[in-house]
């Protein structure tokens, strides 16, 4: 029985899910890299945005949520066959649960563009997204969401955790180690972009955890106010640990601790409370920030724009933390996301290599010193003399 | 005639363009410009990764001048952007072979 309340709520949610993407983590991740690569990044958010619509309305929605089996869920909604305005998922439309997921599958893969920015062939993002978000996104997506085998097991992942945060950021990580580092390192080219960016995340997001409720009702509003809480709390943490530590409060530090604070509420925000989600921000903005120094310093990946630190290891938190606060199974937790973690890390390796046989991984060094806006689409940013 | 190049800290523009017109220099030419001397470039840190910027943000002015003007102009630019620290800045001074004032025509000292 389809509920006009829900069904108004789910279709605002979807909106806010899309704007994470578009232009939310565009400007955040554009902000970040060189003036010579801003458009490159836009163009990759952009270009994902539609091409992983389309493959989610091919296969992606039936691998996730087409069936009941262990593992995937067939092909029996490809191109949503059977399903029409009448078909109910709970108490939505099941065309509108389909958009509501179709914004996941795009804002994962476009998460992972933090780990390759400034030095990524074109062709490869495309390929390897269209693989990834089909052969890893999907299947986790069915194991947890879709009623898989990690279902069974009562793991918690409210709002993607495991299956948004966690593969994202090992995809990343994957993907950085197997391209080695930007031949050149530059700062942020604009922090105002950055801090944009962070901030239709921080809204967006709302739709994000609250929308994962799949209702209009007091767990909707609980994990929008919690995951409120947890942003504000590693936007402060961040923020302040960067003074103590480094001597100055920086705004690409604090709205980092703002995504870290997200990243790590999405897992628990349907079970923990306003205070407990308080504990985790406030830890998460410290973790976070800390995960970025050591994976660029000390194991020397140049996972670009520290999308497993943030996302990665903030996810992973987050979803160790329901245990930890009695709100789920320590254990299942814990087998989740070792067995996420190894299938994306292998399918990840895998995917990659055979792309790069088909569409060079990394661009030429001249198109890398050239900036990938001209290099590679022909256009430039900023012009300043026109 | 002389030109007058002086290098100095951005904020202390407003400064040294006030100590100017107030001993009657009609007029200046303002760049915004980058570089290094002795107070090098510095660093900057984004999540704790730090980048070395080697070159400043300074602002260029530039000032055609009758040659009995000279020494006060100096001592103006050299009080006025003074702050004792390290990256105050320079002052240069060159001849000045000719000035045309394009409206009238007018040149030589009549014409700065």
């Amino acid at each position: 029985m389809i509920n006009a309340g829900d069904t108004a709520w789910m279709i605002v949610a979807t909106a806010l899910v899309l704007l994470m993407t578009l232009p939310g983590l565009a400007l955040f991740y554009g902000g970040l890299v060189r003036s010579r690569n801003v458009l490159s990044v836009f163009m990759q958010c952009m270009s994902l945005a539609a091409l992983m619509s389309v493959l989610w309305l091919l296969a992606g929605y039936s691998i996730a949520f087409g069936g009941d089996g262990p593992y995937w869920g067939g092909l029996g909604k490809a191109l949503l066959a059977g399903v029409d305005a009448t078909s109910v998922s709970g108490t939505i439309p099941e065309v509108l649960f389909f958009a509501f997921q179709m914004t996941f599958a795009i804002i994962t893969p476009a998460l992972i563009v933090g780990a390759y920015v400034e030095r990524i062939g074109y062709g490869f993002v495309l390929l390897f997204s269209s693989l990834w978000m089909l052969l890893c996104y999907a299947p986790v997506a069915h194991w947890i969401w879709g009623g898989g085998w990690l279902a069974e097991l009562d793991v918690k992942d409210f709002a993607g955790g495991i299956v948004v945060h966690e593969t994202a950021g090992l995809a990343a990580l994957v993907l950085a180690l197997m391209l080695g580092p930007r031949r050149e390192q530059k700062p942020p080219h604009n922090p105002g972009y950055v801090m944009l960016g962070a901030g239709l995340l921080w809204v967006g997001w709302f739709g994000f955890n609250g929308g994962s409720q799949l209702a209009a009702d007091g767990g909707a509003a609980m994990a929008l106010t919690v995951t409120h809480i947890s942003a504000a709390a590693a936007s402060l943490t961040w923020a302040a640990w960067e003074r103590i530590k480094l001597g100055k409060a920086s705004l690409v530090g604090l709205v980092t601790g703002t995504i870290a604070g997200l990243a790590s509420i999405t897992p628990a925000s349907g079970y923990v409370s306003p205070g407990e989600a308080l504990l985790i921000g406030a830890i998460a903005g410290v973790l976070c920030q800390w995960a970025v120094r050591a994976i660029k310093e000390q194991l020397k990946i140049d996972d670009t724009l520290d999308v497993f630190a943030v996302h990665g290891v903030g996810g992973i938190f987050g979803t160790i933390m329901i245990g930890v606060l009695g709100h789920g199974s320590l254990s299942a937790q814990a087998t989740a996301l070792l067995a996420v973690g190894v299938f994306t890390i292998v399918v990840t390796w895998v995917l990659a290599k055979l792309c790069a046989l088909l569409t060079p991984l990394r661009v030429s060094t001249e198109d890398e010193v050239e900036g990938l806006d001209y290099a590679a689409h022909g256009e430039r940013a900023y012009d300043l003399n026109s | 005639m002389k030109l007058v190049t002086a290098i100095i800290k951005p904020f202390k523009l407003d400064d040294v363009r006030e100590a100017l017109s107030e001993m009657g220099v009609q007029g200046m030419t303002v760049t915004e410009v980058k570089g290094f001397g002795r107070q090098k470039g510095h660093t900057e840190l984004y999540r704790g990764a730090e980048y070395v910027v080697d070159f400043l943000p300074k602002v260029k002015i530039e000032v055609a001048i009758d040659g009995t003007q000279l020494e006060g102009v100096v001592d103006a630019i050299t009080k006025a952007a003074n702050t004792g620290k390290v990256g105050d800045g320079k002052i240069f001074v060159s001849p000045l072979e000719e000035v045309v004032r394009i409206r009238t025509g007018e040149s030589g000292p009549d014409a700065v």
